[in-house]
Parts: C-alpha cells; sequence; structure tokens
C-alpha cells in the first residue's frame, strides 16, 4: 500500500498544473498515469493559449464574454469570470516557467487571434503550444522532484464514509495491482474522443476518469456537448489547428467560394467551431464539398510565413497527404474533437464527493457551455488544475489521517482475474468500433430524435456483447489487451451519458443540434442537464437537471 | 482497419523481433504477420490491425498517431523511426517484408516496448528547467523573437528516444549523456532567460560523458523526427562552450590543435595531435598513450614523428583568413 496527501490521475496539463501546486503548498503528492506525462494528450493542442492581458488594452469582462457568447449561454457565469480574471496571471506564469511564446516586436508575447473572438489575444508556440506548455510543466515536474506511477492504470476510486480516499492502480508495467491511499484525489484524465470514430483524440483519450467518477456517484453534466472541430485532415482526421484560420488561410467549396460568408459574414472563417463545423457540413451535404471535405486555402499566406507559423500543419499536411500548402489547399471536414460536458465540480475543481477533486477536459466547471471557443481549453487546464490543489491543500488540513483498510484491493483482483478467465468471446477492438461508429452517426455535427434513439439502441447491443468481450493475452507483463477491456467498459460508460444527455436536452444549443428542434429553447432548456448512474433506476441511469449561472450576461441571440 | 480510411488495399509483411519478460528463458524471436492494410496507412497503423485482430500479447507503445507524443519510436528495417509517420507503401510499395525491432540503446520490457529510464534520467542530469536570476516585477521576461524561435528546434523535441536508439557513441559507451539530453542542455544555455549558462556549460564540457563525447556521425540527425538535428545543437555548445573561454579540456584542446595544425601546415599531424589533446605535459595521459603507441609502431601503423607540410598550405592560410574574416 502507498500513501499520499494529494494523488492527482493523468499528467497531462492539468494533473501537472495541479501538482506543482501541491507541491509548493508543502504536500506530498504523487501523479498516476497510464502514460509518461510527456505522452499525455495536452500534446495535441496547436493554436494557443487564450488570455485577456491588460496591459494591452484588453480585459477580462471582454474574453468572458466571448466565451459565454461561444458557450451559447450555457457556461456558468460565475465559473467564466473565475478563469478569466485569472487567465492573465497563468499564462504569464507558464513564460516565466520557459515556455517559448512567440513575441512580438516590443518583445513581449505576441498573439493570433482565434475563433469567436475578435480580439488578438491567443499566446501560442508556433503550432506546438500544447506540447511546449507540456513539456514545460514536465521540467518543472523534475525539478521539484515530483513522484510519478508511470504507466499505471487507475481501475477504481476508493470511498470510505463517503469520502474519497485514494485509488486502486494496476501497475502494467509489473501486472500487480496495488492500493495508493490519498487524503484528496484530482482526477485529470482528459477527454474521451474515442468513444467516437473518428476522433482527434488519442488512443489513450478513453474518457477513464469520467467514468470512475460516474460510478462513484458523481454526475455529469451537459455530456452532449461534444465539440466537432472545422478542419480535420482528409482521410487521417488529424487536427489541423484553428491557427491556420487564425493567421488568414480560407475556406473553401468546389466552388471556390469562401462559403462563410453566408453563414457568418462578420466573423467569416473565425466564427466558433460549432457554426463553422455546420457550415461545412451543409456544403458538403448540399453537394459543394470534394470527397466529403471542403477547402483549407493558406497559399496566400506565403510559404515562409506557413513554415514559420504554421510549421506543424505543414508537416502533416505533406506527410499524410503528400499536399504542400504554399502550393494547394488542403482537403478538411468535420471531426470529433473535445468534449465540453464531465463531471460536474464547483469553481473549486470539487465534485460532489468530498475529496474528488476533477480538472481539465475530464471535468465540467462549466466555462465551455454548449461550445469551447478555440484555446480556452489549454487556459482551462491550467486554471482549473492550479484551483482545484490549492483547495484540496485547505481541505485536507481540516480532515484527520485516513484508515488503513484495503478492502477495494481484494476485490478488484477478483474482478479482473474474472475478465481474464472468460472464455474466448467478442473482439474488443470490433465492439468498440462498433459502439465508435454508432456514435459518430447518432451524435454528429447533426443530430434528431431519431438519431439519438439509434446510437441508445447501439449501445443497449454493445453493452451485451461488452460482457462477452474475451482477453486472450493472459500475460502479467505489458499485458495492453487487458487494459483496452477495462478502458472499453470506461468508454461504454461515457457513451451512454452522452446519449442520455443528448436525448434529454429538447432543444439546438451550441454544439447540440437537433435538425428536428433547431431553435434554442431558453425558455425551457437554459439549463445543465444531469446523468446520474443509479442502480435503483431503469438502465442504471437517472436525469436531473440544474440552473445554469447568470451574473450579467443576459442570453441573447447568438450571431456571427 | 479504422472504418475512417479508405482506400485501395494492399498486402503487408511485418517480421517483428519478440521478447516475453514472462519466459524465464529470455529468448528473443522473430514473428511475421501477412495483413491487409489501406495504400495510406502507416506502419503504426499495421501494428494496432496486428495488435487487435491478429496477435493481442503483441506490446507497443502508442498514442496520437500524429508525431506529436513520441511514444511509438521503434526500428523500422535498421533505424529509429516513429511507426505513426512511416507510411507502408513508402517502405514496401510492393509488399517488401518489414522488419520491426525495439528501439536500441534501451533495456527491452517486452517486444516493442523499451524502458526509457536511462534515458530520461540523462535529461534530468542536465538540470532541464529554466533557471533565471530574477523575476520581473510585472508581466513576463523581455525577450526578442528570434531568440525565442531560435529555440524552436529544440522544443519540437517530443523525446521520442530515436536519437539515442541509434547513437554510435553509446553503442560503445553508455556514460555519454546522448543528443536528446544535449539538446535539451542547449535549449538553456541558448535561452537570453537563463542565468546559469556557464555553469550549465561548464558542467557538460568535462570529459564525462558530455559533449566532446560526440564523434559527429550524423546518426541522430538523420534519425531524428522532428527535425531536432542534436548534433548542429551539440556542435553549438561546443563552439558556445569555447568562445567562453572553456578550453581546458581533451575535446577543446583536440579541435584547436586540429585548427593550428592545418592553419599552419595545411594537413593534421597525426603524430602531435594526441599528445597535444592530452596536454604535453600531462605525464600521466601520455605514459597511456605509450602503449597502444607502440601497439601501432610494431603493426607500421604509427604516425610519422616527421610531419610535412601541404604544397596547398599557402592556399588553407588564405581559406582560414577569410573565414576568420
Amino acid at each position: 500500500m502507498f500513501e499520499h496527501d494529494i494523488l492527482i490521475i493523468g499528467a497531462g496539463l492539468a494533473g501537472l498544473r495541479a501538482a506543482v501546486e501541491g507541491v509548493r503548498n508543502g504536500m506530498d503528492v504523487a501523479v498516476v498515469s497510464k502514460v509518461h506525462p510527456v505522452r499525455s494528450h495536452s500534446n495535441a493542442a496547436q493554436g494557443g493559449i487564450n488570455a485577456p492581458l491588460t496591459d494591452r488594452g484588453d480585459d477580462w469582462e471582454s474574453h468572458a464574454y466571448d466565451t459565454i457568447k461561444g458557450s451559447d449561454f450555457l457556461a456558468d457565469q460565475d465559473a467564466v469570470e473565475v478563469m478569466s480574471r485569472e487567465a492573465g496571471e497563468a499564462v504569464i506564469e507558464l513564460e516565466r516557467m520557459g515556455v517559448i511564446f512567440t513575441r512580438g516586436e516590443d518583445g513581449k508575447l505576441g498573439s493570433r487571434r482565434f475563433g469567436g473572438q475578435k480580439v488578438a489575444r491567443t499566446f501560442f508556440v508556433g503550432t506546438i503550444t500544447g506540447s511546449a506548455l507540456l513539456h514545460v510543466l514536465y521540467e518543472q515536474s523534475l525539478k521539484l522532484g515530483l513522484n510519478v506511477y508511470e504507466e499505471w492504470f487507475v481501475t477504481k476510486l476508493i470511498l470510505e464514509d463517503g469520502m474519497c480516499k485514494g485509488v486502486i492502480a494496476y501497475d502494467i508495467k509489473s501486472g500487480e495491482l496495488h492500493t495508493i491511499k490519498a487524503k484528496a484525489v484530482i482526477m485529470a484524465t482528459g477527454g474521451n474522443g474515442r468513444v467516437f470514430e473518428p476522433s482527434t483524440q488519442s488512443l489513450i483519450c478513453t474518457g477513464d476518469g469520467i467514468a470512475l467518477a460516474y460510478k462513484a456517484g458523481v454526475p455529469l453534466m451537459d455530456m452532449e456537448m461534444v465539440q466537432y472541430h472545422p478542419t480535420t485532415l482528409a482521410r487521417t482526421g488529424i487536427l489541423m489547428s484553428e491557427a491556420a484560420r487564425g493567421e488568414g488561410a480560407y475556406l473553401l467549396n468546389s466552388n471556390g467560394e469562401r462559403f462563410m460568408g453566408k453563414y457568418a459574414p462578420d466573423y467569416m472563417e473565425l466564427a466558433s467551431r460549432d457554426v463553422v463545423s455546420r457550415s461545412e457540413q451543409t456544403e458538403i451535404d448540399e453537394g459543394r464539398g470534394i470527397d466529403g471535405n471542403v477547402l483549407l486555402d493558406a497559399r496566400h499566406l506565403g510559404r515562409d510565413y506557413i513554415e514559420k507559423r504554421l510549421g506543424y500543419l505543414q508537416e502533416v499536411s505533406l506527410e499524410f497527404l503528400g499536399i504542400d500548402m504554399a502550393e494547394k489547399p488542403v482537403p478538411v471536414r468535420p471531426g470529433m474533437h473535445y468534449i465540453m460536458g464531465g463531471i460536474k465540480t464547483d469553481v473549486n475543481g470539487l465534485t460532489e464527493i468530498p475529496g474528488l477533486y476533477a480538472a481539465g477536459e475530464c471535468a465540467n466547471v462549466s466555462v465551455h457551455g454548449a461550445n469551447r471557443l478555440g484555446a480556452n481549453s489549454l487556459l482551462d487546464t491550467v486554471v482549473f488544475g492550479r484551483r482545484s490543489a490549492e483547495n484540496a491543500v485547505k481541505y485536507i488540513k481540516s480532515i484527520g489521517p485516513n484508515s488503513k483498510s484495503e478492502n477495494d484491493l481484494k476485490f478488484e483482483q477478483e474482478r479482473l482475474q474474472s475478465i481474464l478467465d472468460r472464455p474466448k468471446g467478442e473482439n474488443i477492438a470490433k465492439v468498440r468500433e462498433d459502439m465508435a461508429v454508432g456514435m459518430t452517426k447518432g451524435i454528429g455535427v447533426w443530430r434528431d430524435q431519431q438519431s439519438i434513439e439509434g446510437a441508445l439502441e447501439n449501445i443497449k447491443n454493445i453493452k451485451n456483447r461488452l460482457r462477452d468481450v474475451s482477453v486472450e493475452n493472459k500475460g502479467t507483463s505489458y499485458n495492453t489487451n487487458l487494459i483496452f477491456a477495462l478502458e472499453l467498459e470506461f468508454m461504454v460508460d461515457n457513451a451512454e451519458a452522452i446519449i442520455h444527455g443528448a436525448i434529454t436536452r429538447k432543444e439546438s444549443r451550441g454544439a447540440h443540434f437537433r435538425t428536428d428542434m433547431p431553435d434554442r429553447d431558453d425558455k425551457n432548456w437554459l439549463k445543465h442537464t444531469l446523468v446520474f448512474h443509479d442502480v435503483n433506476h431503469e438502465n442504471n441511469v437517472r436525469i436531473e437537471t440544474a440552473p445554469v449561472t447568470i451574473t450579467k450576461w443576459k442570453p441573447v441571440e447568438r450571431v456571427y | 482497419m479504422e472504418a475512417s480510411r479508405k482506400g485501395i488495399l494492399m498486402k503487408v509483411n511485418l517480421k517483428v523481433k519478440r521478447f516475453d519478460p514472462d519466459d524465464s528463458s529470455g529468448k528473443t524471436w522473430w514473428q511475421e504477420y501477412n495483413i491487409d492494410t489501406h495504400q495510406d496507412s502507416t506502419v503504426l497503423d499495421a501494428l494496432i490491425h496486428v495488435r487487435e485482430y491478429e496477435d493481442t500479447s503483441l506490446a507497443l507503445r502508442c498514442a496520437c498517431r500524429a508525431s506529436i507524443c513520441g511514444s511509438c519510436g521503434m526500428k523500422v528495417n535498421g533505424s529509429a523511426k516513429l511507426v505513426c509517420k512511416t507510411r507502408v507503401v513508402e517502405i514496401a510499395p510492393n509488399g517488401e517484408s518489414i522488419v520491426i525491432e525495439p528501439m536500441g540503446n534501451h533495456p527491452v520490457i517486452k517486444d516493442l516496448v523499451v524502458s526509457l529510464d536511462t534515458f530520461f534520467n540523462q535529461i534530468k542530469r542536465v538540470n532541464p528547467y529554466l533557471q533565471p536570476d530574477h523575476v520581473p516585477q510585472t508581466g513576463e521576461y523581455i525577450a526578442s523573437n528570434e531568440s525565442m524561435e531560435n529555440l524552436l528546434t529544440a522544443m519540437n523535441c517530443i523525446m521520442c528516444g530515436c536519437c539515442v536508439s541509434d547513437c554510435t557513441v553509446l553503442e560503445v559507451d553508455d556514460n555519454f549523456i546522448g543528443p536528446a539530453a544535449l539538446a535539451k542542455a542547449w535549449r538553456f544555455v541558448d535561452d537570453p532567460r537563463d542565468s546559469k549558462r556557464i555553469e550549465r556549460l561548464k558542467d557538460l564540457n568535462d570529459e564525462d560523458g558530455g559533449f566532446w563525447d560526440c564523434t559527429r556521425c550524423m546518426q541522430c540527425v538523420e534519425v531524428c523526427p522532428k527535425g531536432v538535428d542534436p548534433m548542429g545543437r551539440i556542435m553549438e555548445l561546443r563552439d558556445i562552450a569555447l568562445n567562453n573561454g572553456l578550453t581546458n579540456t581533451y575535446g577543446a584542446k583536440h579541435a584547436s590543435a586540429v585548427s593550428n595544425h592545418i592553419e599552419h601546415s595545411g594537413r593534421i599531424d597525426e603524430f602531435r595531435l594526441p599528445l597535444e589533446s592530452k596536454g604535453i605535459f600531462n605525464i600521466k595521459e601520455i605514459i597511456k598513450l605509450m602503449l597502444p603507441g607502440l601497439r601501432f609502431a610494431l603493426r607500421k601503423r604509427a604516425p610519422s614523428p616527421l610531419h610535412f607540410k601541404n604544397p596547398n598550405q599557402k592556399f588553407v592560410k588564405t581559406l582560414f583568413k577569410k573565414v576568420e574574416k
């Protein structure tokens, strides 16, 4: 058995930022991660991080309003205020830690414009912002001597007297299960992109933390809010950052028209992501696409500019499609990219279970509401990663020592053994693919009652097959087959919550666009959907709603 | 395969080096997999297909599929690559066998999974974090955009371990800190915000595995999937060290002796070079040199103590003057 004050699950930006805060406060902090920290999916964020820096004439209210409008007024305005107010300090801190942000002429941080915002307040490192931030936070973790359980996989949260007291985790290298006790646990496990096919997300984004919290009784909020990014590379689905459009690239249809003029005359290509994705899909559906894609045209920016400011995009475009962005437009289409929904927390990252916090993509504070603005996700991770640790520290000081009980360990050992002991049955990858294809079909850029019910039928079928999924590999070391079986269970929980969120919300708002109910309905649906795991209800699911916190910005029609 | 990938099917033959730590015999073996894949598949797609549908015991690491997480470094046909950015059609257009092994210079855990513990310990050796001497009263550190863009090459490093895998020095000298860690060190040495520049150089300038141990074989430059050019960074560290007067090392003396000989006689004086590199009055080291020296002499391989000028020496000298200008 291992013991720490704070245990953080996940070593991406939210997890590492939380860890730094915990160590700075003199806590015994450890991080459990199923991959080495620098492999985390925060790497994939390309374009930048938003911050309204007051010394260059910006202000937090302007950023907050853009965020709230982007969210289609579903974000909690008190939470957005916290994020916008703390953004400047968070970004400056990252710079001081060593991030090599692109500069302006005056040697201060330079910025680019991102979608849904009129102000250029996105700070960046070429097109590798996420990677540059993650590696710098990793550097800080080395400096502080942070304890990391590297390539350990959490299978269960330990609850004692209604409080979270640690986890049971599987050491992938040795194949052993261990109890790690903690006074507070911070969930920072990222998104659940693998629930969909295709997705821009990494193969490791299987919604583990979302499912762990859900099964422990924490409500998941607004899970129907799934972001489709407007520009993912044709065929491969690799992300082509919004930075391309931020730097001035156009979107063209098969007639060579900048079609965004029809849908968002003021913001054009830089309308919010849900709007741009729907516009593209309309063009494609109405026959003005090219093999299911539209074109991202950066030619007029010039080779030198493309290579300097959009280097990674040029790299993947050349390597995966053989297209030189300076010579030809690149085919792109909307692709599943991010989940706005997640573990319901307050502005301090606290969930409804004492001792359990959540931050980053797995959490829903909620600052993104029905649609996240580009470059707000990195900001979310560092602001709420820090806050959750800060508040965990206060909480720990108010409670006594942990018990030494290890009851859950035996239970988990038996559960894992029973999975290994199943007779040969369903193939894990096949079941996942059938689930994920069904999710994309039912909960896509467009959805309606029929498509959502189709996804529900599909997931019921998947749940039946899940019981017959077999782990053919019985080895102890690096048994990724077993890990995939456990991840699949988590993914099915995620999928189910997403579908129930979608079926509950009877309107169109942000990313949740129902063709059978195309209007936003503030009278009935200016509220959050909550999905609970509850064995006393049909399908083990209970649905509730919660009010949206409105402080100073009254909902108005959203026009770009 | 993934539903998102459509296209013409092609045949792939993968020959994978296997190792299972659960098997006490410690043996390694080759296993072949013949699968159909889509024409635009990467080697990673093919390996994932094997792992999902053909052989669930095959162990490999992968995550992002977009050459940014650094998980999937392995040897493909003898040299280290990220398999997510290696397309099947480019290396085996006619169904040729693709040979896949774990990376070199990293201990193997299972199949294609290697331990990177030593790799990351070497990174830790260079104190890989910014060490400024002050905190600005408000806002960020002021730095020119050029100075930050300059560091982008090294910040592109995703720590995949490919450079270390194929480093020829590490094959014979596991004390060498290695190309990735030195590129990381350069990133701080050349950062105008860092205050420990000279200390960092001094640490890496000593004989114990520092930047003078690189033999400039170019392997790391060839295999780096992100254009970090670790050897270029190592050469820059040497230049910066010499320009800062850190000349009291064998490496620095060797470099200055080579340059001196060529400038003054148009060619290297191979007899004097080892003596000057170690220092003419360094009796202990000179005695150590005598034994291999005698052995070379017996085989008639020893360089002559007599040194003749290159007939074009004057031309070489003018070249030196031009470069100096």
